[in-house]
């Protein structure tokens, strides 16, 4: 037995409840973002069924689009955006921890590490968002 | 200021309790008293009886955290006044068992300090003639944050992952060992490096990042955590690549 708990008669252990994440906002805001992994997922496999859509010729692929503009979809890819969202700018608010940058012998301060990350997805977006909207 | 403040302690002697339960003081609220005061008050005048570490009463000995109002704080550095008009409710360290009131047994964390290796590590002994090892103030800035780590456990008491997974090695004890793989006098870091990258070390962590919020010390555990999942991830492709060139 370790240390004091040979001369004690009995320790209590507390146990976790299964909904502690549930108490406090910054364990509830990481139960979320380890949730929006899955709606990360669920993009990918409409990007997926959309590529096959395309293989399998125009109609198919106009009947996919048709699918898509319906109310329940629109609704779950609304949440899901928000998931995606919120998961992409943790991440990236994350990153300076992981990554602690050295220049000159002093650390480089969180906000150039972030804002560029920010810059880059927002230009990549905008990119995204001129060749779908182009046309 | 002067008036009242009610406080809402948890009580549990191990040889009477079937479990913990809550006992209310009311003490003097004090401009200048923290929780600590408050509960030193309790045992001379009122109940003394009431058992909780304690000792230095500036954020350096790290013996007096505890939970207040749920959060994980030295009690030292916790203004009674910031939580008029109260109840205040002071509890053992969470994730912790319990041994008597406020006081957790902590051994568990001392045997992962332990094994973390937490000392500079020679290959080979320098002779003492041939003077101090020499660092410059770069060198001792990229370890000296983890250093400030006082053995407080508050980050234990944060971090969901030890409580639902005892066997987890836990931030302060990974901070620790990253203390010294950062130092420039060490060459340790290979012989840290199994107890690290085990499941039940940096892997068992998902990055909740409380450790590093509740630390007095700015210690920030969750970054060196994450930091050294980047070196144990380098050294795992190294060992995969080169599987002669490690020793």
């Amino acid at each position: 037995m370790p240390g004091s708990a040979q001369y004690s008669p009995k320790t209590f252990r507390t146990r976790v409840s299964t909904y502690w994440w549930l108490g406090r906002w910054p364990y509830l805001k990481f139960i979320l973002r380890e949730l929006s992994s899955v709606f990360v997922a669920w993009f990918v496999v409409i990007a997926l069924l959309e590529i096959r859509a395309l293989r399998n010729g125009p109609t198919a692929y106009v009947e996919f689009q048709e699918r898509l503009r319906s109310p329940i979809l629109v609704a779950v890819n609304v949440v899901a955006l928000l998931f995606v969202i919120f998961h992409a700018a943790t991440w990236f608010n994350l990153t300076p921890k992981a990554m602690p940058l050295r220049l000159g012998g002093k650390r480089v301060p969180s906000l150039f590490i972030v804002a560029p990350s920010y810059l880059v997805w927002l230009a990549i977006s905008v990119t995204v968002a001129w060749i779908v909207l182009r046309g | 200021m002067t008036g009242k403040i009610t406080l809402e302690v948890t009580r549990y002697h191990p040889e009477r309790d079937k479990e913990p339960g809550l006992q209310t003081y009311e003490v003097p609220l004090r401009k200048e008293w923290v929780v600590l005061d408050a509960l030193n008050y309790v045992k001379d005048k009122v109940d003394g009886s009431l058992s909780f570490r304690w000792s230095c009463r500036m954020g350096i000995c790290g013996s007096c955290g505890m939970m207040v109002n749920g959060e994980p704080k030295l009690t030292c550095a916790t203004f009674l006044a910031d939580y008029a008009p109260g109840p205040i409710r002071v509890e053992p360290m969470k994730n912790f068992p319990i041994l008597r009131d406020l006081i957790v047994e902590v051994s568990d964390f001392l045997v992962k300090l332990g094994k973390a290796k937490p000392w500079l590590i020679r290959e080979e002994e320098r002779p003492l003639t041939e003077g101090e090892f020499l660092q410059t103030p770069a060198q001792l800035d990229t370890f000296k944050q983890f250093s400030m780590c006082i053995n407080c456990l508050l980050c234990y008491a944060a971090c969901p992952v030890y409580g639902l997974d005892p066997l987890f090695s836990g931030p302060a004890a990974i901070a620790l060992a990253q203390r010294y793989n950062a130092d420039s006098r060490d060459q340790g870091a290979q012989k840290r490096l199994d107890i690290l990258s085990h499941s039940d070390g940096i892997w068992a962590c998902t990055f909740v990042g409380e450790c590093t919020e509740v630390c007095p010390k700015n210690v920030d555990p969750a970054g060196a955590i994450q930091q050294y999942k980047l070196t144990a991830t380098k050294e795992w492709v190294k060992s995969f690549l080169i599987p002669w060139g490690r020793k």
